[in-house]
């Protein structure tokens, strides 16, 4: 298995005033190199701490997850990338230099980092803004950068935290289908994380919904997609027929959520 | 040029008018004031004839060397104070009333200490600068969204990596702020203490020559001192002005 998790659990221990907080888990996740797998969840449930420890951003409380065989902890380990829900774009550098930070990081050559920089400008149709700062950017362009930046790493398992969550339908679609392209070129596994039920379905392989906090898989929803496909998908049958599922058991959650528990 | 800016330059024109014309009829005494024109006059002489250039050139430098240390020392112990919370809990009132102590009143102890040479105004213009430097280093620094963080940890920045390459370049535009109080807090401060003892330099030939009566070298002299200060003023907030602009969304 590219990535597995075996009963990750997250507890955050009680602090000026608050209880413990049992915040994920138990997990149980196995995912195939080059899978691409959405994870829909109602608010709250842990999500973001799911891919923190994923990520070695935190560790878990109980079990362990690991990439490659080995076991993350405490620190990224090489070939992951992570793209944030929030702007991580660093506004004091160009389009360029924001893109070319992780190549310089890890101190490799000025040509290699030229070329990879510039492939990435052309593959994420930012060339004409390489010289601009993210401040003349949209929100959505702004992401594009911060994909980029992740993907001229080349990871090998790439974590996304509702990348498009700022943006408008139509966007976020052609987004998911730039994310496809790249998916399928770069042949990575991808974890996303989203609210979006037709964003998890349209782009999965496989689709985990959780339940309320604390968040644990309730079913893992096959989607049965082609490799090579589009945001085209949703106007087919299967897909409605995928969301319908999806949302008939993320709907008792997201009640479950919000206090509502008897409906 | 806007409105503002030409209402600005119409109030400094017809101020300085009002000097020009209340000392050429006399109503200022020359032994009070001489005409903005006899202070142009006398500096263009003074700077020409190379009579203070020394003096000069003393107080730019301790200035410089004030500021220069104000800057690293504000900055590292910025940095290390943010990333030592316990220890900033500790320091934080003495920061929040720091400005209320009279530098100058540590004078005579820096003398002692010193020496009678630029030491002591150094600093003094080094006392006022560097707290105005920290101050803004922890604004900048507590400012620092946290997934920029995150991104370094992703990108296994380490920690002075990660002030170097994150932290602080997101914090430059308050460290700048922090720069320009340190440019006129140094000033301030090394100018002051001139006048005090020393025996060189712009504030003690200002001193000087108001001890003697001599307005045809005081006045030149501070008018030198405002040329110098709001230009670089000027030149920074020119300068900020533009950094912030990249960063406005």
């Amino acid at each position: 298995m590219h990535v597995s998790l075996r009963g990750v659990t997250r507890v955050y221990g009680a602090r000026a005033g608050q209880p413990e907080a049992h915040a994920l888990g138990p997990i149980d996740l196995d995912l195939e190199r080059g899978e691409f797998f959405s994870v829909v969840e109602p608010s709250g449930c842990g999500k973001s701490t799911l891919l923190d420890v994923m990520a070695g951003l935190a560790r878990p409380s109980a079990g362990e997850c690991t990439f490659e065989g080995r076991r993350v902890e405490g620190e990224v380990p090489d070939g992951i990338g992570v793209v944030f829900q929030e702007d991580a774009s660093f506004p004091w550098l160009t389009v360029r230099d924001n893109i070319a930070f992780g190549l310089r990081q890890a101190g490799r050559l000025d040509s290699e980092i030229q070329a990879q920089t510039l492939y990435a400008l052309e593959f994420m149709g930012l060339k004409d803004f390489a010289n601009a700062y993210p401040a003349q950017l949209s929100g959505g362009m702004r992401q594009r950068v911060c994909i980029a930046r992740t993907l001229v790493l080349k990871p090998r398992l790439i974590l996304l935290d509702e990348p498009f969550g700022a943006l408008d339908q139509q966007t976020r679609l052609l987004m998911g289908d730039e994310l496809l392209r790249l998916w399928r070129e770069t042949g990575a596994t991808i974890l996303l994380i989203t609210h979006a039920i037709d964003e998890a379905t349209m782009l999965a392989d496989r689709v985990g919904v959780m339940s309320a906090r604390p968040g644990c898989f309730l079913e893992i929803v096959s989607t049965g997609w082609q490799k090579e496909r589009d945001s085209t998908v949703v106007s087919s049958e299967a897909f409605g027929r995928l969301t319908s599922r999806i949302w008939t058991r993320l709907r008792v959650e997201s009640l479950r959520s919000l206090g509502h528990v008897d409906q | 040029m806007s409105k503002a800016e030409l209402i600005r330059l119409a109030v400094i024109v017809f101020l300085i008018g009002m000097l020009e014309a209340l000392c050429r009829t006399g109503i200022i005494p020359t032994i009070t004031a001489i005409p903005p024109s006899a202070m142009f006059e006398a500096l263009f002489k003074i700077l020409a004839s190379g009579k203070f250039n020394q003096d000069i050139a003393v107080t730019l430098r301790n200035v410089s060397v004030a500021i220069t240390a104000a800057m690293l020392v504000g900055i590292v112990l910025g940095t290390l104070l943010q990333s030592l919370p316990a220890v900033r809990r500790i320091f934080d009132p003495l920061f929040a009333t720091y400005y209320a102590v009279p530098m100058y009143a540590f004078y005579p102890l820096l003398i002692v200490v010193l020496g009678l040479g630029d030491l002591p105004q150094i600093a003094i213009g080094f006392l006022l600068a560097v707290v105005a430097v920290l101050l803004n280093t922890l604004n900048g620094l507590d400012r620092v969204p946290p997934v920029l963080l995150k991104t370094a940890q992703v990108h296994r920045l380490g920690l002075i990596r990660t002030a170097l390459k994150v932290r602080l370049p997101f914090a430059a535009p308050y460290i700048f702020t922090g720069f320009k109080l340190a440019v006129a807090y140094s000033f301030i401060g090394v100018i002051g203490a001139e006048f005090i003892t020393s025996n060189r330099g712009i504030g003690y030939e200002i001193a000087f020559a108001y001890n003697n009566f001599d307005n045809r070298v005081m006045y030149p002299m501070i008018l030198l001192v405002l040329m110098v200060v709001i230009t670089v003023n000027m030149s920074l907030h020119h300068w900020e002005k533009r950094l912030m602009e990249r960063r406005l969304r």
